[in-house]
């Protein structure tokens, strides 16, 4: 949910995993509105995020979070950045 | 909002009645909830049809509104507001939600009580709403919906511990099934009469704060026993078939065909029914009025206008039962998904799609199936470029000038000839316009992040019949009143320009009215274009609708009785060549028609058309005002009469037999074969002292009068060439006459891209809450309309 500028090319985000791969959520690196209404969708830092399906041609993908399933673009995607 | 409260955890006393006896108004109810926690259904279960759809004032949010009938004759309205993660105003939806509860919204009061809604069978990331809900300190229902999911896959909870927890009253249901729903009524009864629990004082997390929210939500699930469902099992079989690589495309490809084709061809048969009960109504309605006036305006006026909009409500049904069935079952999510990618090539998003697709048919449901985008920017795109769908009434137009201008050739062998090429560039034509314009409209004023698109897939569930069908009903009514208001007023306003001035009493020649006015008025306007003043007054009234035009041009070129409308191939008439420059040549008493290798229709009396095929020759042997009378000296003719007033005589004269036609019908002759055949209406038959009645399927054999009676024939066997040519192939005739190439395929291109429909016009006005962006949309569409059937007049000169 901060703003952050800077490039975290260590961080794995969320375009990272695998089919059927988990990773615990650290940190939304968005703008506040588009944060706030992921974390409303239960992208909340600190829970666990799973790759599920995805459209044909792999964008956009669904991943399974707090209970639902939530189809985020690739650049979306890209700004969650996993633990 | 977000006052912290502080106090300790009860539940608060009964507020006192409000006096006993009527309350002075109705109380209301709020409905509030996340998407996809049932609230619609909920809503349809409580108020069955006494509901009504309406847009917020000011903001094209959407809401229902409806009255809930409770016991000993009270009710109570209920709002559906719509679904929201949280109440912190920052979608549109959102600040209708948040306005709504806290009695900010004009024309509306603050709700007495609120029905939240939630999933039971997610309920931990649910509860994170019951948060600032409860917070508003108004008397609350918590309502955990999906009960009978939570039980089959296994999830429990504990509900008079979450009862007090929340310090608000709980109930459990099945929203879909109605299980559970009476405590609902209960509820509402309390609050006609007060008795609801008031303020929940319980202890709140600050709620701008959605971590600790969450953490509070869990902290809740644990205290009350809450054991989340297993994973819906069957929506995660039935995704890995939709969202296959391979499978999904091929049902998201078979979907969309099947929608295409059900709107278009499935409707049709309806769609003609309704064409034949207006048409029928309007004359029987006619014989009802005295005054020539009055009858004019409510057919050619009321009846004619309104039916051309009432015509596509079976189109519209249909699409809205689809999208229901594709909504409510949660495939729509998914065609949404797969969609996507290359909606986004255009700066569009995948719920763009199906609206795009609709437009197809009319825009008109199309830009009220916007609806389903969230993200404004997105919704005001696609409503801007979904006019540029070729939709189904473009087609008459189309096929008018297709069949006027285009030669009926082939270009690809036999599969594809010339004029179906013609008129799939037109369709491509629209799209390209269509995604050029999003494409200009998402990098200019409508820009917005890509990133914007988060979808939720709900599981996938079963319709229901009655949700589909309260959708149906809902939808027809918006479309009626909405669309057919405008088009009555456009209608009446149509009609009197073209029926005033009176001249002596009488409504005037087409070319002498006020609508013939504003033709000439525009015509230094449309000259460039290749049209001419009499394409001036069709565009006018194509104004209103685009189909219009049509029966417009069909009242302009209409050739006048006792001349001829269409001739083709050698014909001949009182030894005159005719060709298609002779068309309204006068057929005059005692002249004949001879045709060798050709076909002509002549217009004999207002209504009744006689066909000649070829080889034939007929005389006209009476032309008084009450009488017509035809020989057919040799071959083969026609007379098709679609008006017929019972002083009039009309008949044909074939051998020894006086043919007397007496009612509107089609009726065939043939000298060579000597046989009289009655296709539909009634004859009778005069020979000598013999006299045969003819009626629908019957044929009589002229060769003796001695023996001569009526036979019964195969109407459905016996087919002619002569049927296949009606009145519109006279219309195209006049208009190849009176336009060039070039200025036909302009108009086709002016059809293509101009906003014609005073109907898309009021539902853009009603979706976008403003005259804005109709205007912008008219300007734009019009003006790239003028532009490009500018260009295309002057090349296709250049080229011819």
């Amino acid at each position: 949910m901060q703003l952050s500028g800077k490039k975290r090319s260590s961080a794995k985000n969320l375009t990272e995993l695998k089919p059927g791969e988990a990773g615990v959520l650290d940190k939304l690196d968005l703008p506040e509105a588009d944060a706030q209404r992921l974390m409303e969708m239960g992208f909340v830092p600190g829970h666990s995020v799973t790759r599920g399906l995805s459209a044909p041609g792999g964008d956009p993908r669904v991943f399974r979070v707090d209970g639902s399933e939530v189809a985020l673009r690739r650049e979306t995607a890209r700004r969650l950045i996993l633990k | 909002m977000g006052d912290c409260h502080g106090c300790p955890n009860n539940i608060a006393t009964l507020a006192p009645p409000p006096g006993m006896g009527a309350p002075a108004r109705s109380h209301i109810v709020a409905i509030v909830g996340p998407p996809n926690s049932g609230k619609s259904t909920l809503f349809n279960r409580l108020t069955g049809l006494r509901q009504k759809v309406a847009n917020f004032p000011g903001v094209t949010v959407e809401h229902r509104m409806g009255k809930v009938k409770l016991d000993q004759g009270r009710d109570v309205f209920v709002v559906d507001l719509p679904g929201v993660y949280s109440l912190t105003p920052r979608t549109e939806d959102e600040r209708v939600t948040h306005d709504v509860l806290s009695g900010r919204m004009k024309d509306l009061p603050r709700p007495d009580a609120v029905l939240l809604i939630l999933d039971s069978t997610n309920l931990s990331r649910h509860l994170v709403l019951a948060a600032p809900v409860l917070s508003l300190g108004l008397p609350t229902l918590v309502i955990l919906n999906m009960a009978d999911d939570l039980k089959s896959r296994g999830g429990e909870l504990n509900v008079s511990e979450l009862a007090m927890q929340l310090g608000s009253p709980v109930a459990l249901i099945s929203a879909a099934k109605g299980m559970g729903v009476e405590k609902i009524f209960q509820f509402l009864s309390g609050t006609t009469i007060g008795a609801a629990p008031k303020a929940p004082l319980i202890q709140l997390p600050v709620i701008q704060d959605i971590p600790k929210c969450r953490a509070w939500a869990t902290n809740i699930g644990k205290k009350t026993g809450y054991h989340a469902p297993a994973p819906p099992l069957w929506t995660r079989r039935l995704d890995a078939f939709f969202l296959h690589p391979v499978a999904g495309p091929l049902v998201f490809l078979f979907v969309v065909v099947a929608v295409f084709q059900t709107i278009f061809n499935g409707a049709r048969p309806l769609m003609d029914g309704i064409d034949e009960l207006i048409k029928t109504s309007g004359i029987w309605l006619g014989h009802l009025l005295p005054n020539e006036a009055l009858r004019s305006l409510l057919i050619d006026g009321i009846w004619t206008g309104v039916g051309s909009v009432i015509i596509f409500l079976p189109q519209i049904l249909l699409l809205f039962l689809f999208i229901g069935i594709l909504e409510d079952s949660g495939y729509l999510a998914r065609a949404a998904l797969i969609a996507d990618r290359t909606m986004a090539r255009f700066g569009l998003q995948g719920k763009s799609f199906i609206p795009l697709l609709s437009a197809y048919a009319c825009a008109v449901p199309a830009i009220m199936a916007t609806r389903t985008i969230e993200d404004k920017r997105d919704r005001i795109a696609t409503i801007l470029i979904a006019p540029f769908m070729t939709c189904s009434a473009r087609l008459p137009v189309y096929i008018l000038i297709i069949g006027a201008f285009i030669p009926d050739k082939n270009v690809l062998g036999p599969f594809l000839g010339m004029r179906a090429a013609v008129l799939l560039g037109l369709y491509i034509l629209g799209f390209v316009a269509a995604i050029l314009t999003a494409r200009l409209l998402k990098s200019t004023v409508l820009k917005s992040r890509r990133s914007s698109f988060m979808l939720e897939m709900p599981p996938y569930r079963w319709p229901t019949a009655r949700s589909l069908a309260l959708r149906l009903v809902d939808r027809s009514k918006v479309f009626l009143m909405r669309a057919g208001t405008v088009i009555l007023g456009v209608a009446i306003v149509i009609w009197a320009l073209s029926y005033l001035p009176l001249h002596e009493g009488k409504p005037p020649a087409i070319e002498n009215s006020f609508a013939s006015g504003i033709g000439h008025f525009v015509e230094p306007a449309i000259k460039p274009l290749g049209f001419n003043w009499k394409i001036g007054i069709g565009l006018v009234t194509s104004l209103a609708a685009r189909e219009t035009i049509v029966s417009t041009l069909g009242t302009i070129y209409a050739p006048r009785p006792g001349t001829v409308d269409y001739a083709e191939g050698q014909v001949a008439m009182g030894g005159q060549n005719l060709d298609a420059k002779s068309i309204g040549a006068e057929f005059t008493l005692g002249q004949s028609i001879t045709t060798l290798n050709g076909k002509a229709e002549i217009l004999l009396t207002p209504g009744v058309f006689l066909r000649l095929g070829p080889n034939t020759s007929a005389t006209l042997v009476a032309a008084g005002l009450a009488d017509t009378r035809i020989r057919l000296d040799r071959g083969h003719a026609m007379i098709e009469v679609d008006q017929i007033f019972s002083e009039n005589h009309l008949g044909l004269t074939q051998g020894s037999f006086a043919i007397d036609l007496l009612k509107k019908g089609s009726y065939d002759f043939d000298a060579a074969g000597k046989n009289v055949r009655v296709f539909d209406g009634a004859a009778v038959a005069t020979g000598g002292t013999h006299r045969v009645e003819l009626n629908g399927g019957q044929e009589l054999n002229t060769s003796a009068t001695s023996d001569a009676k009526a036979n019964g024939f195969d109407k459905k066997t016996f087919h002619g060439d002569i049927y296949d040519w009606g009145r519109d192939k006279g219309l195209q005739q006049a208009l190849h006459q009176d336009m060039t190439l070039g200025g036909a395929v302009a108009l086709l291109v002016f059809f293509a891209f101009a906003m014609q429909c005073m109907s898309t016009i009021a539902v853009v006005r009603r979706e976008t809450g403003g005259w804005f962006w109709p205007g912008v949309q008219f300007a734009y569409m019009t003006g790239l309309a003028y532009l490009c059937a500018f260009v295309t007049n002057h090349l296709a000169s250049l080229w011819a």
